[in-house]
């Protein structure tokens, strides 16, 4: 399929395009990231590009920021030829980027980092009084109010994107590139940024949106370009496409979107958790007093934004964090805070744990996949030659079947962890937790940064192990993998369980306000969009 | 993919920068109006011209072996070991303790104890830094560093107020008995007919240190041990989540890389027959080096340590005959480490640029 445009397309077509890429290429190393790109951004657009990890879209943005330098190619902002060897050249461009990860300074107020890199002199003050009466403008004008002497370490996520939109603005930015913005968001934050970039699309700026949620896509683009493996596969309007065409063109082939699974049948309750709280080294609570029991056959998801305790929650169970309070695995009692607190009396407790970040926990990346598939179990008796030796023959022998029964791709044993794609690393971690038949399975966000084909295939073995009776605490930020994984829901925030649904009664919406901290259902009367909520949250 | 093979990585680029600061090194004696190939060719001659300059050589080596696997254990655990010269000198207080205690018969009574006072000194030596590395978060540069000045301070004390002998004007032990001399390579290669010079002290610990090696080689990757210290070293959150204990790997870590230390004594001081002022003499700071240039693989610092070895004997010789300073083979010798150690990337990136053109040529596309 190649431009699949309707009649207004076509008429667009004429106008020069705010962005035109032809013929992008840039490789790293022997990966060719970016293959022969061309697209065209039509003026007062929101175009979303859309693609798996790895697909290649960052890299292309980055070229367009001026952070690489394409092997190939040539850009056009507004019909003109346009070189942009870097970030400088491309604000002069009229270009400004929104990044995943906020490059702000933390203890800067919002006025200070707007103008950071923009004074107009030697002498501050005036600049930031210009600043200042921009800002007010702006916020007026799209509906984009910050106040302009909060320190950003005092600013939620949200507020802080809405710096980081600020200061592309100020610089003039026409086109407004935003990388994966809602990762960090609740779906009230979410839908409030979508209100200011359609706001911004109204007033003409044109927008290009980087993300891999195709609810995004679906609810705020007027135009979609997916990408595959470097490759611009297909650009349509996003009227005329659905969820289910667009997963299948990211992928290339169909995939199912639901995850297939019966009712759940649990059993006796295997964790029991009460009245557990955490301190970090500041000395400030990130667990508040959490009770939660998990029963066998069944997966309780945890939602919530990120940072509201969940994984400290992870650590606790998985041995590596500190607690007060009661933890019970099958009646028992487990050590807290002294010297059997650690992964490995925890794992021979049968708790097995899927970290959330397999790059920091999950993997040691330098070590081969076999020296991988053994890690944190390294000290079982199968493993082991003498009393001195290990036996790493066994090891590679039974990494090969592991390999081979989760599909990892490329199945080498020998092969370093960090030359896997990242769903290849997600199953080498899942291969060796659920492999050896846990009595609790803690998993932190199974696919993140894991392609859709994966997803579906890791979805399966966790319903599988959950079928097989075990217990499951999920953990994910994004929403839809809870509520199409977990039986039961427990929402998350500031360090505290907000509340309980069972999977199937509950809806986005109410999930939303819980992970908002708000747990008065009856708030109708309540403004669609809270400034004040997400001070609160560090 | 890695973009440099095994090979390159291990044995090219080392390679290649002891030619580039060998290449510098000439320049540097063609600017005092010397001949470099003249001075070269008296390094090589002296060292492997002569079973004398060779023995030699393999003394020093020995020694480099030693602090080279030292630093080369504690970079497994990401640890930096800056302290092998104050644990080397603490050894060889072990090693001159044990050999003037008793009256030793035989060397091969002496041997082992002296192993075990060598490296139980070192050891002891590296706990402390590493004890407030674990439990108190103390940097172990700073400390190692701190506490190499320390021992000398301590041995200076020791050798003057305590170990020497009544009337002695020497800062120096009594002579250990000569059942702790150890066989020389003369005597060891003259049982199967093979003549050597009887002038180098290098003794059988040289094998004790190709020994000791081999030992490091199981430890690292055939253990549990070594498991967990590479992991550790690798990623230290990785490991926690994995149940090791980050307390446990810096401690031991730090004692075995105290006890290699500390045993590089049995070399030097057991050849010397006497604990003498510096008896060291800079071996753990070229340790770092080795260690560097080895990339921690026994293997390859068994060579890089001969390598250093050549460089003090070939040193000496330039120094004996011709007039080029004593002084600039310490500048040869810190060439070899800037070139080995800190401008590593020098040499692997346009290396690696290399690499990446054949492969692109080759068979993918």
């Amino acid at each position: 399929m190649a431009l699949n445009l309707g009649k207004a397309g076509q008429a667009e077509m004429s106008a020069p395009a705010a962005i035109e890429l032809k013929g992008i290429s840039k490789a790293f190393g022997p990966v060719q990231a970016n293959k022969d790109i061309s697209i065209r951004v039509m003026p007062g657009t929101i175009h979303g590009i859309i693609g798996e990890n790895g697909a290649g879209k960052s890299t292309l943005m980055s070229i367009l920021y001026g952070f690489y330098k394409a092997d190939a190619g040539e850009v056009f902002i507004a019909g003109k030829k346009t070189e942009i060897p870097d970030s400088q050249a491309a604000i002069a461009a009229g270009i400004g980027m929104v990044f995943q990860h906020f490059k702000l300074v933390e203890n800067f107020t919002v006025l200070e980092n707007v103008v950071l890199g923009a004074e107009t002199g030697a002498r501050l003050m005036p600049s930031l009084a210009q600043a200042r009466k921009l800002l007010t403008e702006l916020a007026a004008e799209y509906d984009l109010k910050v106040d302009p002497d909060a320190k950003i370490e005092d600013l939620g996520v949200g507020m802080q994107q809405r710096v980081e939109i600020l200061k592309a603005l100020y610089r003039k930015a026409d086109i407004l590139i935003l990388d994966e913005p809602t990762g960090v968001l609740t779906p009230s934050e979410a839908d409030h940024l979508f209100r200011i970039l359609k706001g911004l699309r109204d007033e003409g700026k044109t927008i290009v949106l980087i993300t891999h949620k195709l609810r995004e896509i679906m609810d705020v683009t007027d135009t979609v370009s997916v990408m595959r493996r470097g490759e611009m596969t297909n650009t349509v309007k996003t009227a005329q496409t659905n969820p289910a065409e667009l997963a299948e063109m990211m992928v290339g082939r169909k995939v199912l979107l639901r995850v297939e699974k019966t009712p759940a049948t649990p059993y006796a309750k295997v964790l029991e958790i009460e009245n557990l709280s955490v301190k970090d080294e500041d000395g400030v609570e990130r667990l508040k007093g959490i009770n939660l029991d998990v029963r066998g056959g069944e997966i309780v998801g945890i939602a919530g934004v990120a940072g509201n305790g969940q994984s400290e929650l992870l650590e606790v169970l998985g041995g590596y964090q500190k607690a007060t309070g009661t933890v019970r695995i099958n009646g028992e009692e487990i050590d807290l805070t002294g010297r059997n607190s650690d992964g490995r009396t925890r794992r021979e407790k049968g708790i097995a744990h899927v970290p959330e970040d397999r790059h920091r926990e999950g993997l040691v990346l330098d070590f081969f996949a076999w020296e991988n598939v053994i890690f944190g179990y390294h000290n079982a008796d199968e493993y082991q030659k003498s009393k001195w030796l290990m036996d790493n023959k066994a090891i590679k022998a039974e990494t090969a079947a592991k390999m081979e029964r989760f599909d990892v791709r490329p199945p080498i044993p020998s092969l370093t962890a960090k030359n896997f794609s990242g769903g290849n690393q997600q199953k080498i971690v899942l291969a060796r937790e659920m492999e050896r038949d846990p009595e609790l399975l803690l998993v932190g966000q199974p696919t993140r940064g894991v392609d859709i084909g994966a997803i579906e295939f890791i979805h399966q073995q966790i319903v599988a192990l959950r079928d097989r009776g075990k217990a499951i605490l999920l953990v994910s930020v994004e929403l839809d993998e809870i509520m199409g994984l977990a039986d039961r829901i427990v929402v998350m925030f500031d360090g505290q369980i907000m509340g309980e649904r069972q999977s199937g009664q509950t809806d986005e919406k109410e999930l939303g306000m819980l992970m908002a901290g708000i747990t008065e259902p009856a708030a109708p009367s309540l403004p669609p969009m809270r400034q004040g909520a997400p001070e609160t949250w560090t | 993919m890695d973009v440099i093979p095994k090979w390159a990585d291990a044995l090219l680029i080392p390679l290649l920068s002891i030619l580039l600061s060998f290449f510098i090194s000439a320049l540097v004696i063609l600017a005092i109006g010397e001949d470099p190939i003249q001075a070269f060719k008296l390094m090589i001659d002296g060292t492997f011209g002569r079973s004398e300059g060779f023995g030699f050589m393999l003394f020093y080596a020995t020694n480099f072996i030693f602090t080279g696997l030292a630093v080369a254990i504690a970079f497994h655990a990401r640890l930096f070991n800056i302290g092998g010269e104050g644990q080397a000198t603490l050894g060889g207080l072990g090693v001159a303790l044990v050999c003037l205690s008793v009256p030793w018969p035989h060397w091969a009574l002496a041997l082992p104890f002296a192993i075990i006072g060598g490296a139980l000194f070192g050891a002891l030596w590296a706990l402390i830094p590493a004890y407030l590395q674990a439990k108190r978060g103390s940097h172990i540069v700073i400390t190692t560093i701190m506490f190499n000045f320390i021992a000398s301070a301590l041995l200076v004390y020791l050798l003057v107020e305590v170990l020497k002998p009544e009337g002695s004007m020497d800062p120096a032990t009594a002579r250990f008995a000569e059942g702790t001399n150890l066989p020389r390579m003369s005597d060891m290669l003259g049982v199967i007919g093979i003549e050597f010079s009887s002038a180098p002290p290098v003794n059988i610990t040289f094998f004790l240190a190709l020994l000791a090696c081999f030992l490091f080689w199981v430890l690292i990757w055939r253990t549990r041990l070594g498991y967990e210290i590479r992991a550790y070293g690798q990623s230290e959150s990785a490991a926690e989540y994995a149940g090791i204990s980050p307390t446990k790997i810096i401690i031991i870590a730090m004692l075995i890389s105290g006890a290699l230390a500390g045993c590089m004594a049995i070399n030097s001081v057991m050849a010397t027959e006497r604990l003498v002022l510096n008896s060291v003499e800079g071996a753990g700071f070229i340790g770092i080096a080795v260690a560097l240039m080895g990339r921690s693989h026994p293997f390859g610092v068994v060579l890089a340590a001969l390598m250093f070895g050549f460089l003090v004997q070939g040193g000496a010789e330039i120094d004996f005959w011709t007039d080029i300073p004593r002084e600039l083979i310490v500048v040869i010798q810190a060439l070899v480490i800037l070139f080995t150690g800190a401008l590593d990337n020098m040499v692997r990136m346009p290396l690696e640029k290399l690499f990446l053109m054949f492969r692109r040529k080759g068979p993918q596309s």
